[in-house]
């Protein structure tokens, strides 16, 4: 089984990144963009067969280790 | 006094964060991110600066779950005294012993030079030898130094005069301007700013000398 964490930074907190892009993309003439946000994806190869069990553990992996919850949040997909 | 300075794959202030320590009076021992234990009766931890595990995931993250960190931890919940500068800072906010976190600076550069840092608190054994608000001269180097939390955070850090040094002149986008917080036993500090490159009457600013005297002198037994 595959999951795919995905991870973005909470409302309301800065990300100079997304703005640089932002910046990046007016200046290359796409207007209308209004905000950028930047995240990450993981992909993650379990041995697990058992969906519960999985989304158990990815949670617990994400509360740990993936995302920092004081500033990120996340959600899992299984695929 | 006893300090451990703990050595990651990427740590690159470690040998200097122990010359100042030893400076100090202090007697050294480096121990590495896979040992499980602190060496017997160490007073203080040092988590130096550099790039732990170049930095993959987010600063600190992966060296906060490394195996000396469980230790570092419980030295810590014992009342035990830990030093985090720069990735040592990251490193804390990541454990959870220390609030907030760092983010990309807001200019999105490396910064490295010599700022002006401004003493926030006397109350605690790291900066009790420092006079209130003196502003000492201290180099940074850092790409995540923006200190974030939220405002009851920030409001906690300030009413219990916990923001040990704020820029004077915030480089990077710090809320608050802050450059470094205690623990609320005033036992911890993290801090980004490098006292351990600033120690010596050959560095460009001796300024961060006190930090270890006032250290050696003021701390309480664990």
């Amino acid at each position: 089984m595959k999951a795919r964490v995905h991870i973005m930074l909470k409302n309301g907190v800065l990300d100079p990144q997304g703005e640089a892009v932002r910046h990046a993309l007016g200046t290359l003439g796409f207007e209308g963009v209004e905000g950028v946000r930047q995240g990450k994806v993981i992909e993650l190869d379990l041995i697990e067969t058992d969906r519960a069990a999985a989304e158990k553990r990815v949670g617990e992996m994400c509360e740990k280790l993936l995302a920092n919850t004081v500033i990120e949040t996340y959600h899992v997909e299984f695929i | 006094m006893r300090a451990a300075v703990i050595v990651f794959p990427g740590s690159n202030c470690d040998r200097d964060l122990a010359v100042a320590f030893k400076a100090a009076g202090a007697e050294v021992t480096m121990v590495w991110h896979k040992d499980t234990t602190l060496p017997d009766g160490i007073d203080i931890v040092g988590l130096p600066g550099g790039f732990s595990f170049g930095d993959y995931l987010r600063c600190g993250a992966i060296a906060a779950n490394s195996p000396i960190c469980r230790s570092v931890i419980a030295h810590a919940e014992r009342g035990g005294y830990v030093l985090g500068i720069c990735n040592g800072f990251q490193i804390l906010t990541e454990t959870g012993l220390l609030p907030g976190t760092l983010l990309r600076n807001v200019q999105l550069k490396f910064i490295s030079k010599t700022i002006g840092l401004q003493i926030g608190s006397t109350d605690s054994a790291f900066t009790a030898d420092y006079c209130a608000d003196q502003i000492l001269q201290i180099p940074v180097a850092h790409h995540d130094g923006n200190y974030t939390a939220d405002a009851q955070v920030m409001a906690r850090l300030l009413g219990d005069d916990r923001i040990a040094f704020t820029y004077v002149d915030n480089p990077n986008g710090s809320d608050g301007s802050v450059a470094g917080i205690l623990s609320q036993n005033r036992r911890i500090l993290g801090m980004m700013p490098h006292p351990e490159r600033a120690f010596d009457p050959q560095h460009h600013s001796a300024d961060g000398q006190r930090l270890f005297a006032s250290l050696m002198s003021q701390m309480a037994p664990v």
